[in-house]
């Protein structure tokens, strides 16, 4: 195996990571507004914000360091294949300025949120990062589903004549569905797994309803990605994502064994995403006006010296962040609970 | 304007207003981490307290720097495709491991230190921020060895196969004399702005804890939380860190300029709107006129040696090419075009780099001689000086980054004298291929989105700084962390 295919693997591995972790961080964001207004319809509005706050409270010590999974990635991208790194940020301008946008308005708002004691104040960061989890959740997938279909890649490597239906059509729309509807039931594991009582009980009811919804648009997305770009190896990563969804279909149905539901939601994230790198392999992005246009990893890739610098860098420092998130991991795996929320800390919301 | 002016100003916009929380991020980690050791080597409370009360303010500005850092990263893709191609071989690099060796530690374990207080042993709790305090400083090195390869290109040879700029040898990268000291100045700039913001925000309260007691006939008062006394030793620690960065500043500026004599001559002449070749010029202090045609302007001060000592060391005998005869070389050099920055931006954004750094060090100085001896300072001028004195670290930081910025126009990898001439690339050469409206579109959201967070951020900051120490920050945490058996409750942040 050459460095450029080693690249490959590392980029795809490091978007793996940042799917996994931040999957089920847009998914707790995401379900965050919905089990506050479920608890609150019983229990008025201070179970409403107590019940959003231990929700976000399962992510608070680890969502930021998950957030870095991306920024590395892209990192890794411009450092390991400059022209696909070039061609994709400008290609895709707009969308990315739009997940940009999104994801400021998650960080401050979650980190904000609870700086002032004030419902007003709460209302606005919750819709921070509602926007901010939901926005990202479906544009990555449509992100994901642009790149494997491909983009008008002229032969000096620029994207030429980019149309709306380049960005927005049917198959890229049901990426977007596919990545928020997984990521929404990989929120629901992590809130299995990570609450107790009442906030458990609804996430699970949510999750119940989701099911048919994801398996449906899940499915239907994997079916279509397959049937156009499909190769042998990425049938195999399709497989165990269709087995591993179902697996997590009746452990969430049951309610039962929290840790083998997550397991198995985040071995979707990990298959579906594996399909995506299988397919494109060894594309970065087709061109659609002629193949020998496409952007590859032997094209667009950075020389020799640069891709064994970075291989000894990640050799060095992906062990060590993975040992250290791990343990953070280890470190809060105490349940979390609605009833057992303290006080907030916040200043008062007017300035007296 | 067209693209490219839209998206030297959204670069423009984006990075100043990114670097005005770096600064901060990157000096108070480092004090809290000092506050927290005291604390825990002492056994204080006050310092734990302090430890608290300026964390909190910690927190509110890095969330702000971590959004806006995404954006920085993401732009060179979107907005500077061009330039990303030239260079990505050599420039991807350190941005990679400025994720995998600084981010990937700062943002884990500032989760670790924010929500570990009853999970963690004291002991690795305190390592925690420690760490924290050492990637931010980490990243600010990966960042400004990729900015440096833009001002002063080491470590790589243009391949002409394939049109770019190629890394042959990281280590030349990494110790590229103008990153070793870019960094350590912009490193002592960022200690200056927490130092003198912990002080300034110490002092403050100094004067109004003392005078609230007092005014009450000496009876404790509800909106003084904590005694004057417990802020004089972290205004003390304030004020030498910000000393101790002023002189750092002079002396590693001094060396960066002796550089840029030599590396980027065009960026000195233009700091000095110096437009002919002069042996011994004057340093001008002021000057009246726009600066856009260099012979128009009136030298209204001027100060002799301090231009050639800045240059060479040396008081005279020493020659300074102005801007019309680099000019002239450019276009022989490198073909027709405009080879000047624009001079009366470079020209004050030096001057006010410079000059603000008076204002801390001002201030500084009088606070370590009104808290002398244990003095607790009391007068109403002391704490309005200190509120004037904390934004001007921040301006001064921005200034200096304007001035090296704007000074390397119109190029975006300025070529380096001694090096392979064929890596240089224009702005106008690596900037994307976008329409003008569509830049517009980034430009007028990020640029709205920042000034409402700023306004937030300012908010906030405001609010915490005169709300002081709270009262549920003033018991420590336990030493231990209780057995896994117990139910015990989370510190929650959110």
């Amino acid at each position: 195996m050459g460095l450029q295919e080693l690249w490959f693997i590392l980029v795809a591995v490091l978007f793996l990571g940042f799917f996994v972790l931040e999957g089920f961080d847009f998914g707790v964001g995401m379900l965050m507004a919905p089990l506050g207004k479920m608890a609150g319809r019983s229990g008025g509005p201070e179970a409403d914000d107590n019940h959003r706050r231990a929700v976000l409270n399962t992510i608070g010590p680890v969502w930021d360091g998950n957030e870095v999974w991306l920024i590395t990635a892209g990192g890794a991208m411009f450092a390991a294949f400059p022209g696909w790194y070039a061609t994709v940020f400008s290609g895709l301008f707009l969308p990315l300025l739009v997940i940009l946008f999104s994801m400021i308005l998650r960080v401050v708002a979650i980190e904000w949120r609870g700086k002032i004691d004030d419902p007003k104040w709460r209302h606005w960061a919750d819709i921070g990062i509602a926007l901010g989890s939901w926005i990202p959740a479906i544009l990555w997938g449509t992100a994901f589903a642009i790149l494997v279909r491909g983009l008008p890649v002229a032969e000096n490597q620029q994207v030429v004549g980019l149309t709306f239906s380049d960005v927005v059509n049917p198959y890229t729309l049901l990426g977007g569905l596919a990545t928020c509807g997984v990521f929404l039931l990989h929120g629901v594991a992590f809130l299995a797994l990570k609450t107790m009582g009442e906030v458990r009980d609804n996430a699970l009811r949510i999750g119940r309803w989701l099911l048919a919804p994801v398996v449906v648009v899940a499915g239907l997305f994997g079916l279509w990605t397959q049937t156009l770009y499909g190769k042998p190896g990425s049938w195999v990563a399709f497989g165990i994502a269709v087995l591993a969804l179902l697996g997590a279909v009746a452990l969430l149905r049951a309610g039962t064994r929290d840790g083998w539901a997550f397991t198995l939601t985040t071995v979707v994230v990990v298959g579906v995403v594996a399909m995506l790198f299988i397919d494109l392999y060894p594309n970065l992005l087709p061109s659609t006006l002629n193949p020998d246009w496409n952007l590859t990893i032997y094209n667009a890739s950075s020389n020799p010296y640069t891709l064994k610098v970075m291989t000894w860098a990640a050799a060095i420092f992906a062990p060590l962040v993975i040992g250290y998130q791990a343990w953070t991991y280890w470190v809060f795996r105490k349940r979390i609970s609605a009833e057992r929320i303290p006080a907030s800390i916040g200043l008062p919301g007017r300035t007296s | 304007m067209d693209a490219l002016d839209v998206s030297r100003w959204q670069f423009g916009i984006t990075t100043v207003y990114h670097f005005i929380f770096v600064p901060l991020t990157i000096g108070l980690a480092p004090l809290i981490a000092v506050m927290q050791t005291i604390w825990h080597v002492t056994g204080r409370s006050e310092w734990y307290r302090l430890t608290r009360f300026f964390g909190k303010l910690f927190l509110i500005n890095f969330a702000i720097g971590v959004a806006t850092g995404i954006v920085q990263e993401f732009q060179f893709g979107m907005n500077w495709s061009e330039y990303s191609r030239f260079v990505g071989d050599v420039f991807g690099a350190p941005l990679a491991m400025e994720g995998l060796a600084a981010f990937f530690f700062e943002s884990t374990f500032i989760g670790l230190w924010i929500f570990g207080w009853t999970r963690l042993p004291r002991i690795v709790h305190l390592a925690c921020i420690w760490i924290v305090a050492i990637a931010v400083n980490m990243s600010a090195f990966f960042i400004i060895s990729a900015n440096s390869f833009m001002q002063h290109p080491v470590g790589a040879t243009f391949n002409p196969d394939t049109g770019r700029a190629e890394l042959h040898s990281i280590l030349e990268l990494f110790t590229n004399n103008t990153a070793i000291w870019a960094f350590l100045h912009a490193v002592a700039g960022a200690f200056l702005t927490a130092g003198t913001f912990v002080a300034a925000v110490c002092a403050w309260w100094m004067v109004r804890s003392r005078r609230a007691v007092a005014d009450n006939g000496g009876a404790a008062v509800e909106k003084v939380p904590a005694p004057a006394g417990m802020y004089r030793p972290a205004a003390v620690l304030g004020c030498w860190v910000a000393l101790v960065s002023a002189v750092a500043l002079i002396f590693t500026g001094d060396i960066q300029g002796k550089l840029m004599f030599h590396q980027q001559p065009m960026k000195m002449a233009s700091a000095e709107s110096l437009c002919h070749t002069e042996t011994d010029p004057m340093f001008s202090v002021l000057t009246v006129g726009t600066h856009n045609n260099c012979d128009s302007i009136v030298r209204v001060i001027e100060v002799p040696w301090v231009l050639p000592l800045l240059a060479e060391g040396r008081i005279s005998g020493v020659t300074l090419e102005g801007v019309e005869d680099l000019q002239a070389q450019a276009e022989e050099n490198f073909g027709p075009g405009n080879y000047r920055p624009n001079l009366f931006v470079t020209y004050w954004a030096f001057r006010a780099m410079i000059g603000l750094l008076l204002v801390p060090v001002l201030f500084a100085l009088t606070a370590l001689w009104l808290t002398r001896g244990g003095r607790i300072p009391d007068q109403r001028w002391f704490s309005r000086f200190a509120l004037l004195t904390i934004p001007t670290p921040f301006l001064a930081n921005s200034a200096g980054w304007i001035f090296t910025e704007m000074g390397r126009q119109p190029w975006v990898v300025v070529p380096n004298p001694d090096g392979d001439q064929l890596i240089r690339l224009t702005v106008q050469d690596g900037v994307s291929n976008h329409s003008v409206g569509m830049v517009w579109i980034s430009l007028t959201t990020l640029t709205l989105t920042y000034a409402v967070l700023a306004v937030i951020w300012f908010y906030l900051l405001r609010r915490y700084v005169a709300v002081g120490p709270q009262e549920h920050d003033s018991e420590p945490a336990p030493p231990e962390p209780p057995a896994d058996d117990d139910v015990a409750p989370l510190s929650f942040a959110y």
